[in-house]
């Protein structure tokens, strides 16, 4: 028996441990053996996950100097500095697999890491913040949810603790909603205007249909995903449907439509080609999320240095 | 330009009210303690939890796998005579 | 004018003091330096329109005309805003912002403390829940000047520049009138001379720990007690209040 039969025999007998440990519910522990495609797979999920709060606080930041009342300007706020602590939660989460946040952030600015598609749409008006709370969040909500249960124990207690904080942003962005559904004739119409924008996008978000989409299997086997794309996908709509009927604002899908057989809704076709233009860079703020992501972290350097700077000078810290 | 740092990990252990149990709350980045302690309190008690905060390097901590819990952990399963319900208390006895 | 209408312009000036640097900190929301810094500027933020929620409601029932404080954050012009000149300016650089804070948190330190024996009972009890905040605010503040004053080269000369900078605004936060000497005779207001040798002791002691030299010129801005401005005010009411102004008949 040569050397890599042996390494191979013991590789083998971890990994046999490992899926049985996965199969029985069992959570992995950063410093417990794992594949490397698992630990690769994570790191992809988890960073863009991670990404996608941080490049989330844009579209949102969009409107907090302009947020029409102090109440709203604080709810707003509160709610994106939620996102900055959840992108740090999962920042965390992801260094317990051996990346740093420096690498996850080169990467992201680089390409090479993704963020959610949905942040390359642009916040018009201020409906649009609530069709992001109500929508995005909504439909963020139900992902996330499925996820508290994921198989790696780092993500899935970062979940837990950011389901349980998110649970009034859904809130916050129907309430702006209904509120402006109801009022002048000029609010609803932004209302319906922004329904009309983020109701597709927000589909898009579970990702592409089960058929389609690449790398499942092994997610699935992992725990790492516990729920499809469609699966979450029809919850998301099944739930959201009637939320838009007691507001009176009107779902921008001629077919959807109640199907009593399978007791939840049919709905239209997803335009996937809008959805792979936008995630090859040809959305509208693409470019923009980037620019402001490079530009904020290439002002900050300095700030970073000197503090760094400071700490060596003083080492008794 | 010089090689980018978001500064060191800290592990943060947060006490929700005097007395209690530190319990891990999960990591910030700072450049030194005072700045842990600060990010801590504006990462974790943004909802106004805890009375106390505890900040440790993160490459401070060790830590046990799970493939050591049958050595680590299993042995005491047996040591049930340190559980106060193994005991046999006479009738009557009172505050014991 | 009366001790009410007095006391109706003392909050206010509070008030606006509070809400305008909330503007500009919100500013920072996804600009910070670092994630964990982003979140702390968004506290504060959040810190300074609570405050100015408290005192502009306030500030409308001392009036009396049935103004709220959306109404009076809303719907006021720069000529007649009274928050000080301090609070209004750009952002700048991150050391700009921490300068600023501390220049403006170490006045409300001092200014907070005496509040706290008001006899206007309503400022005594915010002064007490905001003295908690304000102490976390100043150490904040101190803590990253000191770190920028003693980090790099860059560090250095940046955070000087912010200190020369600001240092002609910070006359204007001492500044006093009719309106302060009444309340003051009435016990009521802060006397802002017995508060300015505490507030220079302070601040020259963080310089010096942050290895940075206090500006020697003594000529100072004024004019917010008049609502007298920078020009910088207008743009950021024109941003702050644009929904409020398009659509008056609406709703949010």
């Amino acid at each position: 028996m040569n050397d890599t039969t042996t390494i191979n025999a013991k590789e083998e007998a971890l990994l046999a441990r490992f899926e049985e440990k996965v199969q029985n519910g069992d959570a992995i522990e950063p410093r417990d053996w794992m594949p490397e495609k698992y630990r690769k797979h994570l790191i992809r999920q988890i960073s863009q996950h991670a990404h996608s709060e941080v490049i989330g606080m844009q579209p949102e930041g969009n409107w907090v100097t302009r947020a029409p009342s102090l109440r709203a300007k604080q709810i707003l706020l509160a709610k994106i500095q939620d996102e900055g602590g959840h992108g740090l939660y999962l920042y965390s989460a992801c260094e317990t697999l051996g990346i740093s946040r420096e690498e996850m952030i080169e990467q992201l600015q680089s390409g090479k890491a993704k963020y959610s598609n949905i942040f390359n749409y642009q916040t018009l008006n201020w409906a649009d913040i609530g069709a992001v709370g109500w929508l995005v969040d909504g439909a963020a909500i139900v992902n996330q949810v499925s996820l508290q249960r994921t198989s790696y124990a780092p993500y899935s207690r970062a979940m837990v603790r950011i389901c349980k904080e998110e649970s009034f942003h859904q809130r916050q962005g129907y309430e702006i909603m209904a509120e402006m559904a109801k009022g002048t004739p000029e609010q609803s119409e932004m209302a319906q205007d922004a329904l009309n924008r983020w109701w597709w996008p927000s589909l898009m978000m579970f990702g592409p249909h089960d058929g389609d989409s690449p790398r499942s299997a092994d997610a699935f086997r992992w725990k790492i995903k516990r729920q499809t794309n469609d699966e979450l996908r029809q919850k998301f709509i099944d739930k959201t449907v009637q939320q838009a009927e007691v507001i009176g604002l009107t779902i921008p899908d001629p077919d959807l439509k109640w199907n009593e057989e399978k007791q939840c809704y049919d709905y239209g076709k997803i335009n996937w080609e809008e959805f792979n233009q936008v995630i090859n860079g040809n959305g509208p703020c693409n470019k923009q999320r980037i620019d402001h992501h490079k530009r904020v972290h290439t002002e900050g350097a300095w700030v970073r240095e000197a503090a760094e700077a400071y700490r060596l000078k003083t080492q008794n810290n | 330009m010089s090689k980018d740092t978001q500064f060191d990990s800290w592990e943060v252990f947060m006490q929700s009210r005097p007395g209690a149990n530190f319990i891990h709350q999960g990591s910030v980045h700072a450049s030194d303690k005072k700045m842990a302690i600060q990010n801590a309190r504006d990462t974790y008690s943004r909802r106004g939890e805890g009375t106390s905060i505890w900040v440790v390097p993160s490459n401070a901590i060790a830590a046990s796998t799970t493939e050591d819990a049958d050595m680590l952990f299993d042995p005491a399963n047996d040591k049930i005579f340190r559980l106060p319900t193994f005991y046999t208390m006479p009738e009557g006895a009172k505050h014991i | 004018m009366t001790q009410q209408e007095a006391l109706f312009q003392y909050t206010l000036r509070l008030g606006d003091t509070s809400l305008i640097h909330a503007q500009r900190l919100s500013e920072w929301c996804s600009n910070g330096p670092i994630l964990e810094e982003d979140l702390a500027l968004t506290n504060f933020a959040l810190d300074f329109i609570g405050r100015s929620q408290v005192l502009l409601t306030y500030a409308g029932a001392l009036e009396g005309k049935g103004r709220t404080d959306d109404m009076l954050a809303y719907r006021r012009n720069e000529r007649q805003y009274f928050n000080c000149l301090l609070a209004e300016l750009p952002n700048g650089d991150f050391g700009v912002t921490m300068v600023r804070l501390l220049f403006l948190a170490a006045f409300e330190k001092e200014l907070f403390t005496a509040l706290q024996n008001s006899e206007d009972e309503t400022l005594a009890a915010l002064a007490k829940k905001t003295l908690k905040e304000v102490r976390y605010h100043l150490e904040h503040a101190a803590d990253w000047v000191i770190r920028l004053g003693n980090g790099t080269e860059e560090s250095h000369a940046r955070v000087q520049k912010a200190v020369n900078e600001l240092w002609m605004f910070t006359g204007d936060m001492f500044d006093m009138d009719e309106t302060d000497k009444l309340l003051i005779a009435a016990d009521i207001a802060v006397d802002l001379s017995t508060i300015k040798t505490k507030w220079d002791n302070y601040i020259s002691g963080v310089l010096e720990a942050a290895n940075l030299q206090q500006p020697t010129s003594s000529y100072m801005q004024s004019g917010s007690k008049n609502a007298i401005h920078t020009e910088y005010l207008g743009h950021l009411l024109g941003e702050m209040q644009y929904l409020q102004l398009a659509y008056p008949y609406a709703k949010w």
